[in-house]
């Protein structure tokens, strides 16, 4: 396997200023891409979750050895990773003609698009199609799409109760809680917690847990699954997301490993596909690549347990309504740059949240947006607008193994720089007086920009000297630099600076 | 063969010490060093927290300093990695493609102190001599920015007299990350206490790195804890000799 190149090649690109950022971003007020508070303090309480700390680096670990090793068994990954990325870079560059192509496709072969700007429309087709169906309740696939505009909320004040039918999901809408990772969105949870729930919560809205339930792994799957049975009998309509559509012949596919999946797809009556707009292929060809792609980089699987797929209705098989619902909510905004756009390659397999060291120790909460971990940290802020979440792209050392693991080669480390430009644009427009932060940056690079005055610093920086006492080291600082000082010590400066030293050599 | 010394402000200021050790190695082996009094920083810091336009004359100022030099060889593979990786985006994102090209070049002859070793002059016994017992941890931009790879041990396991023990969960990062440090400082001590259980675990006096500003952090947090262990650059120990100290020769 030949080595990639490092992140951050150089590039070209529309300077700052010609970017054009007039497209609609994802509207506040509705859905799951904005948190309560900046990453920073929100990582503060996790960090402080032994129990969260556990689990997660018990699980991040264990997914990342896998998926090294089953990746490592494919002499052709990186042409495969090459090729997921041109496919993916193909499909942004013609998203208009491949989904007028996918439209007449799904529509000829009997099945109804809906166009859906943002996640309000999105939320408000669903509904509409739901009570037209005559139902009160949908079971759900696992879908991200679904999670980002807030559905089971929006379909909850319309008086419609959603089930979460993936194992994880179940656990985490049991137990009234937020998803935390893309792929595990109970991550945070152990066995014991997840036996309470079941416990606790399963009577309440369907058929309870046995009460003899122990937190064996089989048997919480088992009464899961007795639980679920009955709701895939009863539902009249489904919704799933989607992880690909072949525009080809207006197919879509559904990649999972529980089989709740293709319960949902084949059971209801009706089935409501919410699927971003990005998530296209052109040909089936081209789904080959991603097939391979996909299991290995998530869940460490050579191939996954169920891939469902479907075309259109067929009479007597299957659903026999089946609506696809094509959602933007930002991401014509994120397309609208050129050098954060290639954030839409993602395929959602979370391979760089279980590489990222940030991601390992405060978990998907912190993020606020049901897009954690280094792709989270650069796809919400797109999808908002950076203003609405400008402390995600900060959300990172710059390590580089996000990079090194994403199967479609997105340069999330270069796209965080980027974003941080864009922060950093947006916050001197807004303000009229530069923030301490700004005035320290100016500051510095005027210091920098002149030997003279660089090598004076320099020379002042002794008197910190003072600051050590008797002492060899620094142990307090004032703000900012106490967040540094509250954990590491500093060394004293030296009494002569390299140059001088050079200087007098 | 003649150097230009890209010595970077970290060590400049704060490690002038592992400045001195670059130019006794590159000295010991035959070159000619040069320091360019122009140079400064390579703005990486501004960079990458998205001061682009604070980091363009600092660009412009690198790309000037080291105009002419055959090589430029700096002990910090995150500031070459600035250089290789980020200056030509800086000049272009800020529409000035005459710098770009002017600083693609300079990436071009721009070397980790490790790479320029290895690469250029061919070596990896330097003769060094350092008996200590040493743990060695490659930085995020050396690995994933450079891809430095082995290079660094290479010529660690050359050293006389030196115990080098692997580091557990190696290319984990430590969790600087610039001004993430102090943006998102607990974040980056729950990194830092699990990259100092490891350095600890494997029972090593010196914890080395290719990087100050790693160093830094690490050193900062094992002092903190009164641990005992030290943090010394790769370019020091390579340095050392016989006689124990890294041999600064008179100029």
């Amino acid at each position: 396997m030949t080595q990639p190149e490092g992140f951050g090649e150089p590039r070209g690109g529309a300077p700052i200023n010609q970017v054009f950022l007039g497209m609609p971003t994802a509207p506040p007020g509705v859905g799951h891409l904005r948190g309560g508070r900046p990453f920073p303090e929100a990582a503060r309480t996790a960090l402080g979750d032994a129990q969260l700390r556990r689990n997660l680096g018990k699980a991040t670990g264990t997914i990342r050895a896998k998926r090294a090793s089953v990746v490592a068994e494919l002499p052709d990954w990186a042409e495969l990773r090459a090729a997921g990325a041109a496919i993916k870079d193909q499909v942004l560059a013609g998203l208009d003609a491949y989904l007028v192509q996918l439209e007449e496709q799904v529509t000829a072969r009997g099945g109804v698009v809906h166009w859906a700007r943002d996640a309000t429309e999105a939320n408000r087709i669903v509904t509409d199609l739901v009570r037209a169906a005559g139902a009160d309740e949908v079971v759900k696939v696992k879908s991200m799409a679904t999670q980002e505009i807030g559905l089971n909320e929006a379909l909850a004040a319309a008086g419609i109760a959603a089930w979460e039918t993936d194992l994880a999901e179940l656990i985490v809408q049991l137990g009234h809680d937020s998803p935390s990772h893309i792929l595990v969105p109970a991550i945070h949870r152990n066995r014991a917690e997840i036996r309470e729930i079941f416990l606790r919560e399963m009577v309440k809205v369907g058929l309870p847990a046995p009460p003899d339930l122990t937190d064996e792994p089989r048997a919480l799957a088992e009464a899961a699954r007795l639980h679920l049975r009955r709701k895939f009998l009863e539902a009249e309509v489904a919704v799933s997301g989607a992880n690909f559509a072949v525009a080809q012949t207006g197919t879509l596919a559904v990649v999972e490993s529980e089989g709740n999946g293709r319960m949902c797809l084949t059971l209801p009556r009706v089935l409501i596909t919410v699927m971003g707009i990005e998530k296209l292929v052109p040909t089936w060809r081209d789904l080959e690549v991603f097939l391979q792609l996909l299991p290995r980089s998530s869940t460490g699987e050579r191939m996954n347990p169920y891939t469902s797929m479907w075309t259109g209705v067929h009479p007597g098989d299957g659903p026999g309504e089946f609506h696809l619902v094509l959602l933007d909510n930002g991401r014509t905004a994120t397309l609208a740059d050129p050098q954060g756009r290639s954030a839409l390659r993602c395929i959602r397999c979370s391979a760089c949240l279980n590489v990222c060291p940030v991601y390992e120790r405060t978990g998907g909460h912190a993020y606020g947006s049901v897009y954690p971990g280094p792709i989270g940290a650069v796809l919400s802020p797109q999808l908002t607008g950076v203003a609405d979440n400008p402390s995600l792209p900060y959300a990172s050392t710059l390590c580089g193994a996000c990079y090194d693991v994403c199967p479609v080669a997105i340069d999330i480390p270069q796209m965080l720089v980027h974003l941080r430009s864009r922060v950093v644009a947006a916050k001197r427009e807004h303000s009229r007086a530069p923030t301490a932060e700004q005035a320290l940056m100016a500051t510095a690079a005027w210091t920098m920009d002149s030997p003279a005055r660089w090598a004076n610093a320099l020379r002042a920086g002794r008197l910190g000297r003072l600051l050590g006492g008797r002492r060899r080291r620094i142990s307090t600082l004032p703000p900012p630099l106490s967040g540094w000082t509250s954990t590491r010590d500093v060394p004293l400066p030296p009494t002569q600076t390299f140059r001088d030293w050079w200087r007098k050599r | 063969m003649r150097v230009a010394l890209f010595v970077t402000c970290l060590v400049d200021g704060l490690f002038p010490d592992v400045g001195k050790a670059t130019v006794a190695l590159l000295e010991r082996l035959g070159c000619t060093v040069e320091v360019p009094w122009s140079q400064t920083c390579c703005g990486q810091m501004h960079i990458n927290t998205g001061y682009i336009r604070e980091a363009l004359p600092l660009v412009r100022r690198h790309v000037a300093a080291f105009e002419g030099y055959e090589a430029v060889v700096a002990p910090s593979g995150s500031c070459a990695g600035s250089v290789r990786h980020q200056h030509a985006w800086v000049a272009s994102e800020a529409g000035d493609p005459g710098l770009a090209e002017a600083a693609t070049e300079t990436a071009s002859r721009t070397y980790e102190l490790s790479e320029f070793l290895v690469d250029v002059l061919g070596v990896t016994d330097v003769g060094a001599y350092f008996p200590h017992r040493v743990t060695y941890h490659p930085t995020c931009h050396s690995l994933r920015v450079l891809r430095v790879g082995d290079r660094p041990l290479r010529l660690l396991r050359e050293v006389d007299g030196i115990d080098l023990v692997e580091l557990p969960q190696a290319e984990a990062c430590c969790g600087f990350g610039g001004t993430f440090a102090v943006k998102n400082p607990d974040t980056s001590a729950a990194m830092l206490a699990d990259k100092m259980h490891h350095v600890l675990s494997t029972g090593a006096e010196v914890c080395t790195a290719s990087d100050s500003s790693c160093l830094l952090h690490i050193g900062g947090g094992l002092s903190r804890l009164r641990t005992g262990v030290r943090t010394v650059h790769l370019a020091e120990i390579l340095a050392s000799t016989q006689a124990g100290q890294p041999e600064v020769p008179p100029r």
